[in-house]
């Protein structure tokens, strides 16, 4: 036997061996495709900000949401936990520079949340995968395996994501049953509801929002969010970061609204 | 050899002192752990099985939970097909806490007997008992 006859030999073992343990291994977990939640390409959401005024357009949605996903309510504004909440114009749109601002938007808040970029920087720096970028364009989490390093805070030009310092439960009056809680030591975020779109319904703050934040497939021309976005001057946040975000912000007062 | 009389008792103490636990706990076995099946859910049960055989499940249930939770966590699917066909929800919650809700004489009584702990309690099963403060 010469040299190359050897050698093609022990390539067709060592494959052979592969399939044979992969054969062995596989113990017959099936899994059925639900469907639903691959059916979108890439969610996203249009908020008009016109539709949040009051303190309480704000509250009602945040509060919707954090109840739901048994988000803690902790004072603390270093150790605090938020999914959704309100931000002034500077610090949403820091890179416009506006510097004369007219006295309605100095005083507007804006709903901010997880972006669900297209080009996630949280992802790319995760060093265990626990946060990975699903086919519908939802930025997901997988807390079982998040070490709690915190690059991905550091790496979110949108300061979307919280760090559990404390056990949460600690700081959550009432624990919604159908949700698990997260514990000390990991990084959370807004999820887009997406065990909800997995069962066909809505984000909770869309819902909540009174029609403030639609929500819909930004590749199909047909869905609610491109409709609106079609006929409204829109703006994303820090664009210029290349992040690719996937909440549209506009100003009402166009013929469809959002 | 030098000192040969303090290295042999040396060694006689070392060698009773490692087998010491195994000396002392001769002929008396740990009572193997008696899991209680008796929920409301179960016993509302006409035909009571679980999502696969008991055997199966008594040795297998980490690595079916570990496979429930990466297919449905990471890939988006969860629904399990058993191998008798029926379907059931990746759902800790749903599927598997809502019939054994007894934790304490279900899943500790065997965890606490081989020592293992698991932290699925730590976010899972928020509902009972979590809220401390």
């Amino acid at each position: 036997m010469n040299r190359r006859d050897f050698l093609k030999m022990m390539a067709a073992l060592g494959l052979s061996g592969v399939a044979i343990y992969e054969g062995v291994n596989s113990y017959g977990v099936q899994a059925a495709e639900t469907g639903k939640n691959t059916s979108a390409r890439h969610w996203g959401m249009v908020i008009d900000v016109s539709k949040f005024q009051t303190a309480a357009d704000y509250q009602r949605v945040a509060a919707a949401c954090h109840a739901y996903h048994n988000v803690p309510e902790i004072d603390d504004s270093k150790q605090e936990v938020k999914w959704i909440w309100e931000d002034d114009f500077e610090h949403t749109f820091a890179e416009l520079g506006s510097r004369y601002l007219s006295e309605e938007i100095k005083v507007q808040d804006f709903p901010v949340l997880c972006n669900h970029c297209e080009n996630p920087p949280c992802v790319r720096v995760c060093p265990t995968k626990a946060t990975f970028k699903r086919a519908d364009g939802i930025v997901a989490m997988d807390y079982h395996r998040c070490i709690g390093c915190r690059f991905c805070m550091a790496a979110c030009p949108f300061g979307a994501r919280s760090f559990n310092f404390v056990d949460p439960r600690l700081y959550l009056k009432e624990v919604n049953p159908d949700v698990p809680t997260r514990t000390k030591g990991v990084v959370e975020k807004c999820s887009f509801c997406m065990e909800r779109l997995d069962k066909g319904l809505q984000p909770l703050c869309v819902e909540a929002s009174r029609g403030g934040i639609v929500f819909g497939d930004l590749e199909d021309p047909d869905s609610a969010v491109r409709k609106i976005l079609g006929e409204n001057f829109a703006i994303r946040r820090k664009v210029e970061l290349g992040t690719g975000p996937s909440i549209y912000y506009v100003f009402g007062g166009g013929s469809a609204g959002a | 050899m030098y000192n040969h009389k303090k290295i042999i008792i040396g060694l006689m103490v070392f060698v009773l002192l490692i087998s010491a636990p195994f000396l002392l706990n001769i002929g008396k076995a740990g009572e193997s752990p008696e899991l209680s099946l008796d929920t409301m859910v179960i016993n509302q049960m006409d035909d009571k099985h679980c999502v696969e055989a008991v055997d199966f499940m008594r040795t297998d249930h980490p690595r079916l939970l570990s496979d429930w939770r990466d297919s449905a966590v990471r890939e988006g699917r969860n629904i399990y097909v058993s191998t008798s066909g029926e379907t059931f929800a990746m759902n800790l919650e749903n599927s598997c806490l809502r019939c054994h809700s007894n934790r304490e004489q279900f899943c500790d009584a065997c965890h606490n007997y081989t020592g293992v702990q698991p932290y699925c309690w730590d976010c899972h099963d928020a509902g009972k008992g979590a809220v401390k403060k």
